[in-house]
């Protein structure tokens, strides 16, 4: 059969089982757009307000369902504004593929119209690109990109594809089969005596901490990873992104670790004399300064990147393979073993933590995020898939948002990318439909993206957005008052009127102020079947605790006075 | 002529796809990661979809376990070794102008080729060059020789290696596209390529 090929492109995408794509239209994609209304029964097309916001709800659905989102956008400017969303992807090993289109490839390099070199501008950006020169090419190519955006690392990966290419025709022939590249082979399990080395390590450990990051969510090692905690009795700290590797009631659970992880964490991980790292990449913004990182302790790294072995940190055993493969190697000859002494100091520190939570304390008149994010946990039954912009509510999601199952935090952790909350809380929605969704984003970052409102909207998409409103940009705020002797440059906004705002886009939308309000509009947004916006006016000059300065060392915190101590 | 080998350095050998843009995506890698490299060198093998890379780091070998894991990244890198201290031949060539305009200097140059793997491919009545071809080190300390007399130009192009005897670094790969022709053929109607 002979087809287009922007047929091809949709025959391709149906076969990769999407049924969702985030996109806007434009001149050297208008071949492709016109083909959608063949398909249209088949592969919804999600209009967005911009790009970006396409590249993020591209983002949000994968990181929800654990498969590849699409988006797609137009040559010159449309895959420029893709860019953000792109490297936000690449740092969390979010699988998406792009499509974008491209000047005639009689015009490639002549600066055409909206000609931009966009497989050069996403080279660094993507786990792969292409450009796309033969139309015989094309639906290998698409395939070949799925393969490897959800294979092995995860990551983005870009199809350019000229317009000339969009148009011309060729036979059909979806090539079948498992993809083989020669050059792309994921590490998959272990060598035996790495195995046994770790074991070794495991065995002659007296305080042992398993570091569970976003790896186990994505090769799908939960279960393997309590199995692993339970029998050796190891305390589990997470990662931001490794958030719902197991469920934080769990008591062998201590919270996040890192630059506003929970201070037992990051004491346990400098005491330690053996870490687990799963799936984790030793990240600056949770190992402080390398040089007194975790110095007592031997290292056992996983990770399916080779690459990131040995990165930041000298691993004694490192296991290039995928984890649940690996760790399922390891759990046979697992030893009972038990810590009591060692748990017994994380959970004195846990007890200091918790005379400190800013919820223990007298607030009257006043809200603060930490009470809403709480509340809003309570109130969902802390069963919400939420998603986070960048910023301190992010971090206090982090904190008081306690997640039981698997991809139900979705952040930007790598990049910090503010304007990812809303739109990808949209994504995640497509991918989960059944979900409640809540958007928790910042004064700040929500301006960067709100324009997805009129998506949402026209689309009906049940999310429902909280707007943590401090009339600053929170986190900077804090490190000039900690940094830079309070002086707030540029720091502090003159809002718009957000509830206006929503009553413009038809959302139905509530004004938080006092603590007492929050249930009723919480009831309220989850109560309307489509998008609602809560705006809560929260203490302009909050402050996360704890907090670990960049770069000091990972134990020496600031943490929040006792109450009497300040 | 015995096989002189510098220490400190370690060779990265990858065989890549020989695609447009290859080289683009190895060196964006080199710059993104802070790599610091010697001397790259590019080149066709015997097979015209295969390319091979030859990359000297002055660094140990744990930092060029380091490239080959992020250059092993690359979707379009076939295959990569360390030559670290496994036998092999290495060959380095430079093409060095010098002054020759006395009678002195050219008796020097012409001394010196003499005792090295070098000879001179171009002579004038003011300048002449000299091609030497050899390991690094050779090749470094053929160039220190004729400093004095008075280099004008010089290029080299970096070093290649292969392992000695039976350490045969080659690939079955096909590239897709000798496929797909190869498929577009054969078709039968399912389309299958095998
Ligand atoms: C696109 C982008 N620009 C700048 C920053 C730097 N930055 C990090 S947090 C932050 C403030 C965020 O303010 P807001 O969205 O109001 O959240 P809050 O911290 O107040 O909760 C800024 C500017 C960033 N992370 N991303
Ligand atoms: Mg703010």
């Amino acid at each position: 059969m002979k087809l287009k090929g922007s047929e091809i492109i949709m025959e391709c995408l149906l076969r990769e089982g999407v049924d969702v794509m985030f996109g806007y239209p434009g001149g050297a994609i208008l071949p492709t757009y016109d083909a959608m209304s063949q398909y249209e029964d088949r592969l919804h097309h999600v209009l967005v307000r911009h790009e970006q916001g396409a590249s993020h709800m591209a983002d949000g659905y994968a990181r929800a369902t654990g498969k590849v989102g699409v988006c797609i956008a137009t040559s010159g400017p449309g895959a420029t504004n893709l860019v953000t969303g792109l490297a936000t992807a690449m740092m969390d090993s979010s699988s998406i593929v792009a499509i974008t289109g491209q000047v005639p490839i009689p015009a490639i390099g002549s600066d055409a119209f909206q000609e931009t070199d966009v497989t050069g501008v996403t080279l660094p950006i993507t786990k792969h690109n292409y450009l796309v020169t033969d139309v015989r090419e094309l639906a290998y190519t698409i395939k070949e990109a799925f393969h490897i955006a959800r294979t092995g690392r995860p990551g983005p990966v870009l199809v350019d594809v000229p317009k000339d290419v969009q148009i011309a025709e060729t036979e059909f022939v979806y090539p079948e089969g498992e993809i083989e590249l020669p050059g792309y082979a994921p590490p998959w399990a272990a060598q035996d005596m790495d195995i046994e080395a770790a074991l070794r390590l495991i065995q002659e450990a007296e305080r042992p901490i398993i570091l569970a990051g976003h790896g186990i969510l994505m090769s799908g090692a939960m279960n393997e990873v309590r199995e692993l905690a339970e029998r050796a009795q190891i305390p589990v700290s997470l990662t931001l992104l490794g958030k719902g590797a197991m469920p934080e009631e769990h008591p062998l659970v201590i919270g996040m670790m890192g630059m506003h992880g929970e201070a037992c964490s990051n004491l346990a991980i400098q005491e330690a004399d053996l870490l687990l790292a799963l799936g984790m990449r030793f990240d600056d913004r949770v190992t402080g300064n390398l040089k007194t990182y975790a110095q007592n302790a031997r290292k056992i790294h996983i990770d399916i990147d080779r690459s990131e072995i040995n990165k930041n940190v000298k691993a004694d055993v490192g296991i290039a393979g995928d984890l649940k493969t690996v760790l399922t190697q390891l759990l046979p000859n697992l030893p009972q073993k038990s810590h009591p002494n060692w748990i017994g100091r994380i959970r004195d520190w846990q007890e200091d933590a918790s005379e400190r939570d800013i919820l223990n304390y007298e607030t009257p008149g006043i809200l603060l995020t930490a009470q809403v994010i709480n509340d809003i946990w309570k109130l969902t039954g802390g069963d919400a898939i939420t998603v986070t912009d960048v910023g301190q509510h992010q971090m206090l999601e982090a904190q008081y948002y306690p997640h039981q199952r698997p991809a139900t935090l979705l952040t930007s952790g790598g990049l910090g990318t503010m304007g990812f909350g809303f739109p990808a809380a949209i994504g995640a929605k497509f991918g989960m439909p059944d979900e409640e969704i809540w958007a928790i984003v910042g004064d700040g970052g929500f301006q960067m993206t709100l324009c997805e409102m009129a998506t949402a909207v026209q689309e009906n998409v049940n999310v429902n957005i909280a707007i943590i409103n401090n009339n600053f940009l929170g986190m900077v705020r804090q490190w000039q008052e900690l940094f830079f002797e309070k002086r707030y440059q540029a720091t502090p906004m003159v809002n718009p009127d957000f509830c206006k705002l929503a009553d413009a886009y038809g959302i139905p939308n509530r004004c938080v102020t006092q603590r007492d309000e929050i249930e009723d509009a919480v009831q309220f947004a989850r109560g309307i079947d489509g998008p609602t916006l809560i705006e809560f006016v929260v203490e302009k000059e909050e402050m996360v605790y704890p907090m670990v300065p960049a770069g000091a060392d990972l134990h020496d915190m600031k943490r929040r006075p006792k109450p009497g101590e300040a | 002529m015995a096989e002189v080998k510098i220490d400190s350095k370690v060779t990265v050998v990858a065989l890549v796809e020989n695609e447009p843009g290859v080289l683009n995506r190895i060196a964006s890698m080199f710059r993104r990661r802070a790599f610091n490299i010697d001397s790259l060198t590019v080149g066709r093998t015997h097979k015209p979809h295969v390319s091979r890379m030859t990359i000297r780091v002055d660094a140990g070998p744990e930092y060029a376990r380091k490239i080959a894991a992020n250059l092993q990244k690359l979707i379009n890198v076939i295959d990569v070794r360390i030559i670290d201290n496994e036998p092999h031949v290495e060959r380095d060539l430079a093409l060095i102008k010098v002054r020759n305009d006395d009678a002195d200097s050219r008796n020097t140059i012409t001394e010196i080729c003499d005792r090295y793997p070098a000879r001179i491919v171009d002579v004038g009545p003011k300048v002449a060059i000299i091609e030497v071809v050899g390991t690094e080190a050779i090749v470094e300390e053929f160039i220190e020789r004729v400093r004095p007399t008075g280099i004008v130009e010089m290029i080299r192009t970096g070093v290649v290696s292969m392992g000695r005897g039976t350490r045969i670094h080659d690939t079955n790969f096909i590239n897709r596209r000798a496929l797909a022709e190869a498929a577009a053929e054969a078709r039968n109607g399912n389309g299958r390529i095998v």
